[in-house]
């Protein structure tokens, strides 16, 4: 139908300045171009949440043949349309959230140590750099207990990211 | 038991998968949010930034609006002429101010009951000091000692050259501070962590001491008493902001005036002498040069070695357009007919090779090759030279000039002859700095680096250059040094390397923006000359917070502006939205909304991430523009009887509206005459293209002559302002955004067209 493509061309155009304006606010030299190491940054924040490995299987899409060290929009703009259209990596809902911090509480106590949560995090999974669980202590842990009740801490997040 | 073990080793397995599951679950998510900080951490910067360099642009058209009356306004009556005359001209210091001068702090008498520091000279290190602790107690350094230092002062750097050498071999250490921008606290915190200036701790300062802090001139005092306690070893290099038409601008003027009502204006007048004789750079074991903005590719050390870097009072100069070749004969002619002028005005107007606005890019290059000459002001300053042509008034005038295809004057306006008081070069002038001189200096002063190679004119500034890595190479090569280290620019790590590291941005003054912002820097070179920087952020409250409190509290700040700047342009946004709306029903898309709001503010903002901190709410994408621009105004506007109109426009010009109220005040008084101001707005505006009629221009200026007697107190005028911005309107604000006026004179444009 041509309505139906219509809609779908708006779509796309939406999507296409959304992926540009994001893009360039990381674009310092202005010549469409940004740092390969600012691509995942670029990526969430337009709504996606993939993991490590998808971001670098992501990467290794957008890159040039020869590594650069840069990624130039040309390449990025319809692989990044793609994922949008097909909306792929969704982010993850507060619930399922709020089960993995249960999954790993397994004494069902309502919160996880400080020490806990720095084995499972650096651990386990995809494990974080010193930087990263460092920041998320800083904001996650009450320093008087030690420990991070996940439940409040989810909601505090939830509601600032809104 | 057998089977039991393996369903124990069966569950086990499961926890395991299950917990690493639930890890990458977490983590996943966790990165997705910091990556989502860190774009609102981007966007804040971008804000802050954007807006910030608007402000500079303004101050250009500022200029230009000033140049463009010198060639262009012609004075139809006595009044119009006399008016200009006393604005656009100053008396210069003339080598007898100096006597002036130096009577004038001794006769200042400190009462008994001033309890601040008292300086005496030769200066000892423990006056500078005690200076450092009085200013720590928020103590005030009397005017006569303000003067008295700002003299010796004088006396110092005149003697200096305009490229400082400093050596290692002396002292141990060498310490490099960026912009300050009277930031007392980021000054005594360096002091504190990295020990006070003394033989063995050499320190230079690079520029921007002043401005937009609260504390220009406690900063100022310290370091020029440390120089002259230490002057071997404490080094000053002069910024772009140590320049009294930039002062007037971004609150050092004020500031002065504020803490010395009685000796302000000396003190600044002084100060104007003071700032030109800064050196302009610093070279260090011949290997680093520090300089404040950046390099040209022209930039040229022999040459700036030798200039008279006094001649250069300040940077901001008023740029006039290509004439035609017949009229620079014509003029020339006139020139050598020409005796004696009268004042000369304060910004000398000549032809230029740089584009003269940011607006009007023109092909660098290419003006280059212009013949440059100088050309004299269009307007006659002298009332016999008052010509025999066709007088009309200023709106006819400017509207003509504007309709000749924007920037070339055709002959029919400047006749030739006449006009015996132009400020030209040729004419016995003052001492007047050289086309190649001026460039020299203002490529060194305004500047900054980019990532492309080549080199090519800052738009952004309106002065100076961007320039590449090959002009960083050339130049170092060139004069075999190591590296640069200038300032200039806020960083949010108060620091940052580029070109390979051959340039080092190093920034002073911490949470700059707002709270939190950024961080700031300073640089030692040990005898290696290896840089080894050093952070901090002089506000204990910073540390405390996390980084999502510190990115929300200054995106805080960064959206309010915002909101500010949207609600400035509320007319222009709504006719912008309208065209959207074909239909009329009153809404318009969230795309059209970014587009609209980028085509009136121009600020190239990322509009879709920032909506949903400016858009409150929309129903299925589409947005209700006309309660939405009602919200804003909301948040801004008070019950004060100004129109609506009116009052953005206000808003949209206030820093103009500052800058140009203490361009009037010449004299510093804080007051200016009702007329005054009226003609000058009636001028400001016609040439910024502002819609506003004459009767609302004459009742925008009785409004504000709060207690009727003919004269606006700038202060209380501003103030005004203040307070606008900060009360929220309570009740209905059903007329929103037409305030209730009765004074509804036919002005143009009411909130709501």
């Amino acid at each position: 139908m041509a309505d139906e493509k219509d809609r779908q061309e708006i779509i796309v155009a939406e999507f296409h300045k959304k992926i540009k304006e994001a893009f360039e606010v990381f674009d310092h030299e202005s010549n469409n171009t940004v740092d390969v190491r600012e691509i995942g940054t670029i990526i969430r924040s337009l709504g996606c949440c993939p993991t490590e490995g998808e971001l670098h299987d992501l990467i290794a899409e957008v890159e040039e043949e020869e590594p650069t060290g840069y990624i130039r929009f040309e390449k990025f703009l319809p692989v990044m349309t793609e994922i949008l259209l097909e909306r792929k990596y969704r982010p993850i809902p507060e619930d399922v959230l709020l089960r993995a911090f249960e999954v790993l509480d397994s004494a069902k106590r309502g919160f996880l140590t400080k020490d806990e949560l720095i084995k499972y995090m650096t651990e386990e999974g995809e494990p974080f750099s010193q930087e990263e669980m460092e920041e998320m202590l800083s904001a996650a842990i009450d320093p008087e207990s030690n420990s991070i009740n996940y439940k409040d801490y989810i909601t505090m997040m939830v509601i600032d990211e809104n | 038991m057998g089977s039991g073990t393996s369903t124990q080793h069966h569950f086990a397995f499961q926890n395991a998968e299950r917990a690493f599951k639930a890890a990458a679950l977490i983590q996943r998510w966790y990165r997705r949010y910091v990556a989502r900080l860190e774009m609102r951490r981007r966007c804040t910067w971008s804000i802050f930034q954007s807006i910030e360099y608007a402000g500079q642009q303004d101050q250009v058209k500022l200029h230009d609006f000033f140049s463009y009356l010198m060639d262009h306004f012609i004075p139809s009556s006595h009044n119009d002429r006399d008016f200009l005359t006393r604005i656009f001209t100053e008396d210069r210091f003339a080598q007898d101010s100096e006597m002036e001068k130096c009577s004038d702090y001794e006769s200042i008498e400190v009462p008994d009951s001033y309890t601040g520091p008292r300086l005496s000279f030769p200066l000892l290190p423990d006056h500078a000091t005690a200076l450092i602790e009085a200013f720590r107690l928020k103590q005030q350094l009397h005017a006569r000692y303000v003067l008295n230092l700002l003299y010796e002062t004088k006396k110092h750097l005149v003697q200096l050259p305009n490229i400082n050498r400093v050596s290692t071999c002396y002292s141990e250490e060498i310490t490099v501070c960026g912009d300050l921008h009277g930031q007392l606290d980021d000054l005594i915190f360096i002091f504190y962590k990295n020990g006070l200036p003394s033989p063995e701790r050499s320190y230079v300062f690079n520029g921007d001491f002043v401005d937009r802090g609260k504390d220009s001139v406690e900063i100022l005092m310290i370091l020029f008493a440390f120089m002259l306690v230490y002057p071997k070893e404490f080094h000053l290099n002069r910024g772009n902001h140590e320049d009294h038409m930039v002062n007037l601008r971004y609150g050092f003027t004020k500031e002065v005036m504020n803490k010395y009502k009685i000796h302000g204006k000396e003190i600044l007048r002084t100060l104007q002498d003071v700032f030109c004789w800064l050196p302009l750079a610093t070279l260090i074991d011949e290997k680093v040069l520090i300089l404040h903005g950046g390099v040209s590719d022209i930039t040229d050390l022999e040459l700036l070695d030798k200039i008279e870097r006094s001649k250069i009072v300040s940077t901001m100069r008023c740029k006039t357009r290509q004439k035609s070749e017949k009229q620079m004969e014509e003029k020339r002619k006139a020139n050598q007919k020409s005796s004696a002028q009268g004042p000369i005005p304060w910004f000398l107007p000549e032809s230029r090779s740089l584009p003269s606005s940011p607006l009007r890019l023109g092909s660098y290059k290419a003006q280059k090759t212009s013949r440059s000459s100088s050309i004299p002001c269009g307007g006659s300053l002298d009332g016999r030279e008052l010509s025999r042509q066709v007088r009309s008034s200023v709106e006819l005038e400017l509207e003509r000039c504007r309709q000749q295809a924007g920037l070339l004057v055709t002959g029919e306006k400047e006749e030739p002859s006449r006009s015996a008081s132009e400020a030209d070069s040729e004419a016995g002038e003052l001492r007047k700095p050289t086309q190649e001189e001026w460039r020299q200096v203002v490529d060194i002063l305004w500047s900054d680096p980019m990532a492309q190679e080549g080199c090519k004119a800052n738009t952004i500034r309106g002065g100076g250059c961007f320039f590449g890595p090959d002009v960083t190479q050339q130049l170092l090569q060139k004069y075999n040094l190591q590296f640069l280290i200038r300032s200039h620019e806020c960083k949010p790590e108060g620091y940052e390397f580029c070109h390979n590291r051959k340039v080092l941005t190093i920034f002073s003054a911490s949470n700059y923006y707002e709270v939190g912002s950024n961080r700031g820097a300073y640089v030692k070179l040990g005898p290696a000359l290896t840089p080894h920087i050093v952070q901090y952020q002089a506000n204990k409250v910073t540390h405390t917070l996390t980084m999502r409190q510190r990115i929300s509290r200054v995106e805080e700040s960064a959206l309010r502006a915002l909101r500010e700047k949207l609600f400035a342009h509320s007319s222009d946004l709504l006719s912008e939205f309208k065209k959207h709306d074909a239909d009329k029903v009153g809404l318009i898309t969230l795309s059209d909304w970014a587009a609209a709001v980028e085509s009136v503010l121009h600020l190239g903002l990322p509009w879709r991430m920032l909506r949903p901190q400016l858009v409150n709410s929309s129903a299925d994408n589409m947005l209700e523009y006309k309660s939405w621009l009602k919200n804003l105004a909301k948040e801004q506007l008070s019950h004060e009887n100004v129109q609506s109109s009116l009052l953005e426009t206000l808003y949209r010009n206030r820093s103009n509206l500052e800058t140009i109220f203490r361009i009037i005040d010449s004299d510093h008084s804080g007051f200016i005459s009702l007329d005054e101001f009226r003609q000058t707005w009636k001028l400001f505006s016609s040439h910024m293209n502002i819609d506003i009629t004459d009767d609302c221009i004459c009742d925008l200026a009785r409004s504000i002559d709060f207690n009727k007697d003919g004269h606006i107190d700038i202060n209380e005028f501003l103030e005004a302002f203040r307070l606008v911005e900060k009360s929220w309107p309570e009740g209905d604000s059903s007329e929103c955004p037409q305030a209730t006026n009765a004074k509804d004179s036919g002005c143009s444009s009411p909130g709501a067209r």
